[in-house]
């Protein structure tokens, strides 16, 4: 299994997929995952990946392989199309988070998600703060794609158990 | 077993840790920063330091290991050509303890200014050379490392790169060697290295090298997989692991540990049982030029080499003639350039010198403030390595005078950029009465790699307070003049153009230092943000000016807003620049 985490620098995308990726080890899985920072930390474009499953050798994917691409950002969501399988769904937050070039006036942002690509929106920043911290995004999303890929990631108790929660109880009543 | 998940980084630190290592020194760079980060985190047992620079690095550690300690120096690839020099000459000198010189390579680019190979480092400088492809070998194999290079008296170049440096995969760990230290024995004829002894030396580093060229063919840093397929490759690395990914089941392989020296023996084995076979290399034709020179054309070799960016599995299947299946295209998305963080110093700094625009041609340095290159800003037009920010201008203004250009030339670079190497280009500037401006943009931390103490800091990586070394102080001590050393709040739009204006105007060297601490450190959060009032604004997108990510313009309403209040430190540039006297500042809540 492929997936593709991706947001801007900020948004606690790294984490979320090391946080997954230890539950994955715990759930007896060879786990790999691939982080590139450095200058994405600068409000640019962060890219994880993991991959798990019997064995793995590479850690990182190619265009055209993820299972789940799980965007914490819109543009950001259809900037990755690209990765997915055919078949493949983006689960992504309808968040929008203006690059420069758009503050600058010298761009557009997307705002229509493409209809064509099998998706599922979660809205985890609103219901983060509805929940007392936008910040926990990025657990609100954990708790969704563990949903998702069927497994429980065990989180240590310094991250907010409600907003995973909130997550997964997203996937169940809305899908 | 009990495996946990750690990233290549980590695994380098603690497969060290498990070796016994003492000393470790580096200068943090993207992707080889966690290695000392994490090193630090066994200060128990081993004096962890970053040094000013990769050359400091190497030196610690070589008098480490000549000490008799197992020494480690770790890098990013560009920082081995800093300290090429000592490399070369420990190279001949060989060690006490064991010492190993991490070079974490950057395939791709991804946080760097070029993408060089630096395996072609190992044979040039006589080092021994092993290479990792996943977290379990970094562990295993900078353990035997240490062997290599006490059995065989080399230092040995441990060569990653960012994919192997940044993934994370599982990793059973050990216990830490109980390897007594060696003692240190006055041996100038080993390391002193005067043309006698050097020439001597050279001799016993050609011989070392020869052994360990013969213990490698039964090394297990070696391995062949026997396959009954259509191909048979040869690889080091995290190319192994993408070619694992690729090829189809059945295929052979000749795994590299120790790709220097690459044992003739296995290869001759390994082409003898398969006919021909396939090298594939990452960056320079390093594995297939090795081949090719133990007497293999193309008849038994065929040579797939990716020059230029990042390998990966699927750049491989399409050699191997498979095409991918694609989703959808590409999508039309603006790009999303890193940027200055919202309340960073440096836009102040920035924003003044651009408003000089047409009387300056400025140079850049390595660091965060590279970010100062893109619009609006356009902030300066050469950048090259670290410390050149004040030696290129000192040509370069000789060229524009030359030509009868009168703009001023500039040099930017940060603090930590400064203790590295700026400072041996200042006294130059200054030695030689350049007509130069040159900034400092000290944000009393090193931010790009992720805030690393400096010589400019209070503390050091394992947290102990040390002397903090005056940046003012080094300038003065060049002899420049004290009214041509300028310091300013680069936040203070006034003070800060006003400093500008008079590096512009002087002739000869004159010195900026600029001084505020990086906003993201906790002490330089202000615990407040902007915020703006509608009514008062009239939508004049004079605050916009600034570029920063945390302000937004409501086209429509044609007013600004704060559209991302965790992020703003209240920096207070925006409210300088507002015409109307709308920007205003909250308490965070």
């Amino acid at each position: 299994m492929n997936l593709l985490f991706t947001g801007v620098g900020g948004q606690g995308t790294i984490l979320t997929t090391k946080l997954l990726s230890s539950a994955l080890a715990e759930s007896g899985y060879d786990v790999k995952m691939s982080e590139i920072h450095g200058m994405s930390q600068r409000g640019g474009t962060v890219l994880t990946q993991l991959k798990y499953g019997d064995k793995v050798y590479a850690p990182n994917i190619t265009e055209g392989e993820a299972d789940y691409i799980i965007a914490f950002e819109k543009s950001e969501a259809i900037r990755a199309i690209p990765w997915l399988k055919p078949g493949g769904t983006v689960v992504y937050d309808e968040r929008e988070i203006l690059p420069m070039p758009v503050l600058l006036g010298k761009a557009e942002y997307p705002h229509d998600f493409p209809q064509s690509v099998k998706s599922i929106l979660i809205p985890a920043y609103k219901l983060a703060a509805e929940l007392g911290s936008a910040r926990d995004q990025n657990i609100v999303m954990l708790g969704a794609i563990a949903k998702l890929l069927g497994i429980e990631a065990a989180i240590p108790s310094k991250f907010n158990a409600a907003a995973y929660k909130a997550g997964g109880t997203y996937i169940e009543t809305n899908s | 077993m009990n495996k946990t998940i750690l990233s290549g980084d980590e695994s380098v630190a603690r497969g060290a840790w498990e070796a016994g290592v003492a000393v470790a020194a580096a200068y943090p760079g993207t992707p080889s920063t966690e290695i000392l980060e994490n090193i630090a985190r066994y200060k128990q047992d081993i004096y962890a330091t970053w040094a000013n620079n990769e050359k400091v690095a190497v030196e610690i550690a070589l008098g480490a290991s000549i000490g008799g300690l197992r020494a480690l120096a770790a890098m990013k690839h560009v920082g081995v050509n800093a300290a090429a020099d000592p490399i070369f000459t420990a190279g001949y000198t060989g060690v006490n303890g064991g010492l190993v010189i991490v070079s974490a390579d950057d395939p791709g680019c991804y946080s760097s200014q070029n993408e060089q190979d630096n395996r072609l480092y190992a044979p040039h400088a006589k080092l021994a050379m092993i290479e990792p492809s996943d977290s379990q070998e970094c562990l295993d194999y900078i353990k035997a490392a240490y062997e290599i290079s006490e059995k065989f008296d080399l230092v040995v170049l441990f060569r990653m790169t960012t994919r192997v440096c940044h993934s994370k995969s599982l990793v059973a760990t050990g216990e830490r060697s109980k390897t007594l230290p060696k003692s240190y024995e006055a041996k100038p004829e080993k390391y002193a290295m005067l043309p006698v002894n050097a020439k001597r030396r050279h001799i016993a580093v050609e011989n070392a090298l020869k052994e360990l060229a013969d213990y490698a063919y039964s090394s297990e840093l070696n391995r062949i997989e026997d396959g009954k397929g259509e191909f048979s490759v040869i690889c080091s690395g995290m190319t192994y692991q993408h070619c694992k990914e690729a090829f189809p089941e059945g295929t052979a392989f000749l795994k590299f540990g120790i790709t220097y020296p690459l044992s003739r023996k296995l290869v001759d084995k390994f082409i003898k049982a398969h006919g021909h076979v396939i090298v594939v290399d990452e960056g320079e034709p390093y594995l297939a030029n090795t081949v090719r020179g133990f007497g293999y054309d193309n008849t038994y070799i065929t040579a797939w080499t990716f020059t230029q960016g990042e390998l990966d599995a699927g750049r491989i299947r399409v050699k191997l003639g498979e095409g991918r299946t694609l989703s959808l295209p590409e999508q039309n998305v603006p790009a999303r350039p890193p940027v200055l963080c919202a309340g960073c110093p440096h836009r102040g700094f920035y924003y003044a010198m651009n408003k000089r625009k047409n009387k300056l041609v400025a140079v850049g340095d390595i660091g965060c403030y590279s970010l100062g290159v893109s619009a609006p800003f356009n902030g300066f037009d050469i950048a090259i390595c670290m410390g050149s920010g004040f030696s290129i201008p000192i040509g370069l203004s000789k060229a524009l005078e030359a030509q009868g250009d009168e703009r001023r030339v500039f040099g930017i670079l940060g603090d930590s950029t400064f203790f590295h190497s700026g400072y041996n280009s200042l006294v130059d500037a200054v030695h030689q009465n350049a007509n130069v401006c040159l900034a400092v943009l000290d944000n009393s931390i090193t931010a790009m790699t992720g805030h690393q103490e400096n010589a400019g800091t209070e503390l050091n990586l394992m947290g102990y307070e040390v002397p903090k070394i005056s940046i003012e102080r080094m300038i003065l001590a060049t002899g420049l003049s004290p009214e041509r050393l300028l310091t300013a709040d680069p936040l203070d739009l006034q003070a800060m153009t006003a400093a500008i204006d008079s590096g512009i105007a002087n002739t000869g060297v004159t010195v900026i230092v600029t001084k505020r601490p990086c906003a993201l450190l906790k002490e330089a959060r202000s615990g407040q943000h902007a915020s703006i009032d509608s009514e008062k604004c009239i939508g004049c997108k004079a605050c916009m000016k600034a570029a920063c990510p945390s302000l937004a313009f409501d086209a429509l309403g044609r007013k600004a807003y704060v559209a991302d209040s965790d992020a703003c430190n209240n920096c207070g540039l925006c409210a300088q620049l507002c015409k109307s006297g709308a920007i205003g500042a909250e308490v965070r809540v």
